[in-house]
């Protein structure tokens, strides 16, 4: 499969940013027809490369060529014109209007000013046929799941004549079966001619899916392979350029007491259905519960409930034997409870304050952070500066505002953050969401560390393997109900998928 | 923040003279201050093509401006005028730091000011004592109408732009007609005030006859206002909430609280806005009561980006272009060139900010990226 002409060919880029060399002596060859692999660590440069392809910014140095051609892209519109389009990993769709509207906006076919819907109609179905996928091109985005959402962002820069595809880490919101029916599509799409550039870093999933795969470590292009002749372990040894983390193992036993109970738990939803739907689980000292789902189903709502930001209609929340079910936030923090939020930006970080006050957030009241009525600058900033040191978060210092970081770095000073206060029980939502695997492996082993010490955590994340690795129990949690509880040691993400989605259910 | 600001020469540029140790706080400052400074100037120029096009003299705007600057009598006056702003504007950025805004500051110092009058000329105290109690009986009226708005927002949701637009204009009828029904004083002479207040409800004055004492208070306040937020624990929750209400939530910071308070205060703040007025001027509340500074108070704050110090320069600015009032009316040019130049000075402030604000976030950003590879390289 595949031919051996060039699709697309960059010789020796180079991309500065002040201070920063981004990409140095980048070279890639992606053969038309085929599904490319870029795989890296977060930070390693992919997004920029892709950019300097999609001509979001341009090269200090290097050439790119388009079907041998040599290009100059100054901006997107002249790499969509040489036939290139881009899927973000964030979906840049308007709720409110339909599929088709969506895939046209921006470039309506029009006669007179009127939009030709009937001929786009045509088009599009013909794309869809020939990549097998369908979605409803009347429908609302609001009513799409993840995986339809995914499809019509593909679609939309089909649409605009795209033959050389940019994915941004397509998988990382998709449950097992969406990724599988993602990935036969761009099957389809190759078989039909087209080229797909893949950037991930999951890897089973690279070697399940590309042609080539080239790694880039450190700005640079470090190795190109082939799926046959790496394995796992190996490729993601020239991902890191070291040894590979892995969320499994434990020394420690599940303790006796009960540290989070929560009975019955019932959370009105929008609609006449209930989000959270009478959930009941117990979590004991140096026990990790797992919660697997599809997002949506119900668990940001519970973890609103568990915290009390969001009030319940039924049901009882016990934190250390302590009824807290009326408890407000502020309490019941004090009380033990901490929690890594779902998205970090929206509940985590003053993105625009210095980081020691960032790590200040929700420890205000702790004596040791306070003077009289005013709060003890030095202390707190020598605390964040503990949270920086203990979670190697790289910053240059304590006073830079948390917007300049990374996500990875970000994502490891909340962790640091939360477990800093030493609580008795943490939420913890996607604790590794979007960070890279070294940032991975270090969040994993201070959460390893704070349960062996007794800490227990109520996981939820929508990395199966991590679930699966770290958790002492799962339960799966669908339409707001709790469908299946499973041993992580009999559970596959096979498995967890079939429950997620809702295919299966078990009596709970 | 769109990609193609990094390439924007003049920008690159900037960034290659940075030293990426210290110079981030004195950086923003000096073009914050830079950019301020061309918006002031930028504005004097308008105004004087404004006059220029309507057949006025625009050099004489200038005469005037060097006149005042010269004159010690005109500072006074400047300092003296800026007094009230500059509580105002301090009443209007507690709630900007909340993320509120209250246009109600002008409703809720005339409550003030109107009840401190009523009530003041009742109480036969000593000096100091009698000043007290009045000051906290308009606060005490510049709070509670403030949290008729605060209330609405926190139990109904109402918008508190709207409510206290409402409000001001409750607040100004509801004073007249208690005014002119109930509380007119009937003297001999013409003038129609309320009872005048006893000597010992009187605001000293720092020079006689040209600059109430009273430019301490609002110095007081603006210290007291960067202690409590900037500083204090209060402040911090305050702050995270205006910031980010997700993260300060999560964080067990109540937000309705922290409305609730926030509104509160700047209403109780709001109420010290006319007591200069009342207490140093005219000692009765009249027909020549305050008016307007509650949105002077908006378009400083927002000139001096809800920094003390900002606001406090700010107001002087307002108060010197106030001064000119007289001056401008001797020499028959038209008082609202004064508006007209206020007004381009906070829309070219406001616009510069905004730029100004997301080139320095996008340095920022670049040089903590900047300085971690050069950590790199060395370790």
């Amino acid at each position: 499969m595949g031919s051996n002409t060039l699709a697309v060919q960059l010789e020796g880029i180079e991309k500065r940013f002040p201070g920063v060399i981004a990409n140095h002596d980048v070279n890639l060859n992606v053969r038309e027809g085929t599904i490319h692999a870029i795989v890296g660590e977060n930070g390693a440069g992919k997004s920029t490369l892709m950019k300097t392809l999609y001509g979001m910014h341009q090269p200090e140095a290097g050439t790119i060529r388009v079907h041998g051609e040599v290009r100059h892209f100054r901006s997107p519109s002249d790499a969509i014109a040489a036939g290139i389009g881009m899927v973000h990993q964030h979906f840049m769709l308007a709720d409110n209007l339909t599929v088709l509207e969506n895939i046209l906006l921006g470039a309506e076919p029009t006669s007179r000013g009127v939009i030709r819907f009937a001929e786009a109609r045509e088009k599009l179905t013909q794309i869809m046929k020939a990549i097998h996928a369908h979605v409803d091109l009347d429908a609302l985005v609001s009513q799409l799941g993840v995986g339809q959402r995914q499809r019509v962002e593909i679609l939309k820069v089909l649409y605009r004549g795209a033959r050389i595809l940019i994915l941004d880490e397509p998988t990382a919101v998709l449950v097992p079966q969406e990724v599988d029916e993602l990935f036969e599509n761009l099957r389809q799409l190759v078989n039909d001619g087209a080229t797909v550039i893949f950037i991930s870093h999951k890897l089973d999933e690279v070697l399940a899916v590309s042609d080539d795969i080239t790694v880039i470590r450190s700005g640079t292009t470090v190795a190109e392979v082939k799926p046959g002749e790496v394995n796992r372990l190996k490729l993601g040894e020239l991902m890191v350029g070291s040894e590979l983390p892995s969320p499994h193992g434990r020394t420690s036993e599940v303790g006796e007491t009960v540290r989070l109970r929560v009975q019955d738990i019932t959370v009105k939803g929008a609609g006449e259905r209930p989000s959270v739907d009478h959930v009941s689980f117990e979590i004991r000292t140096g026990e990790v519960l797992g919660i697997a789902g599809v997002e949506g189903n119900g668990q940001f709502e519970l973890c609103q409930a568990i915290l009390g930001i969001a009030g319940h209609t039924h049901g009882t929340v016990e934190l250390n034997g302590t009824d807290v079910t009326k408890a407000s936030v502020q309490h019941r923090l004090e009380g033990g409870l901490s929690y890594i939020p779902f998205d970090r930006h929206r509940e985590g970080l003053l993105l625009t304050s210095p980081l020691w006050e960032n790590t200040l957030l929700g420890r205000d009241g702790d004596p040791q952070f306070l003077n009289g009525p005013f709060v003890a600058t030095a202390a707190a900033k020598a605390d964040a500066r503990q949270v920086i040191a203990d979670f190697d978060v790289r910053t240059p210092s304590e006073l830079v505002p948390a917007f300049a970081l990374s996500g990875g770095n970000q994502q490891k000073l909340l962790v640091g953050r939360e477990l800093a206060s030493r609580p008795g029980v943490l939420i913890a939502a996607h604790p590794t969401r979007g960070v890279d695997i070294g940032a991975q492996a270090a969040i994993w082993d201070k959460m390893r560390a704070a349960r062996d010490a007794g800490l227990a955590i109520l996981l939820i994340s929508a990395d199966l393997e991590e679930l699966i690795g770290l958790s002492d129990r799962i339960l799966v949690m669908f339409d707001g109900r709790v469908t299946a509880k499973l041993n992580p040691a009999d559970a596959t993400p096979e498995l967890l998928g079939t429950y997620m989605t809702g295919a299966q259910q078990e009596a709970a | 923040m769109s990609q193609t600001d990094d390439d924007l020469p003049i920008f690159r540029s900037a960034k290659r003279l940075v030293n990426p140790k210290q110079a981030r706080n004195r950086q923003e400052v000096l073009v914050i201050l830079a950019s301020s400074l061309a918006a002031v100037a930028l504005s004097l120029l308008v105004g004087a093509l404004v006059l220029w096009i309507s057949g006025k003299d625009a050099t004489a705007l200038f005469e005037k401006m060097w006149d005042n600057l010269t004159s010690s009598a005109k500072l006074y006056e400047t300092v003296d005028r800026a007094t009230p702003i500059i509580i105002a504007a301090v009443a209007v950025a507690i709630g900007f730091k909340m993320n509120l805004f209250n246009i109600g500051v002008e409703g809720q110092y005339l409550m003030g000011v109107f009840f401190a009058a009523v009530i003041g000329t009742k109480l036969h105290l000593p000096s100091v004592l009698h000043i007290a109690v009045i000051v906290v009986v308009a606060m005490v009226f510049g709070s509670l109408w403030a949290a008729i708005a605060a209330v609405l927002k926190v139990t109904r949701g109402v918008n508190e732009v709207i409510a206290t637009i409402m409000l001001n204009a409750l607040a100004l009828n509801l004073i007249d007609f208690l005014f002119s029904d109930y509380f007119r004083y009937e003297s001999a002479s013409l003038d129609v005030k309320t009872k005048p207040l006893p000597t010992t409800a009187w605001f000293p004055e720092l020079v006689t006859g040209k600059l109430s004492a009273y430019i301490l208070v609002a110095l007081f306040v603006a210290f007291l206002y960067w202690l409590i937020v900037f500083k204090s624990r209060f402040g911090y929750r305050l702050r995270a909430s205006g910031i980010n209400p997700g993260a300060a939530r999560t964080g067990g910071i109540a937000a309705n609280r922290m409305v609730l308070a926030s509104m509160l205060i700047s209403g109780a703040l709001a109420g010290l806005v006319g007591l200069k007025y009342l207490l140093g001027d005219s000692h009765a509340y009249g027909p020549t009561r305050p008016e307007g500074f509650g949105f002077s108070g908006i378009a400083v704050a927002l000139l001096g980006r809800n920094h003390p110090a900002g606001i406090v320069v700010s107001a002087m600015l307002f108060g010197f272009l106030d001064s000119l009032n007289g001056p401008l009316q001797i020499a028959k040019i038209p008082t609202s060139i004064v508006f007209v130049i206020k007004a381009i000075i906070v829309l070219g402030v406001v616009i510069v900010n905004e730029v100004v604000s997301v080139k320095v976030a996008r340095r920022t950003a670049d040089r903590t990226a900047a300085q971690l590879a050069v950590a790199g390289v060395a370790a």
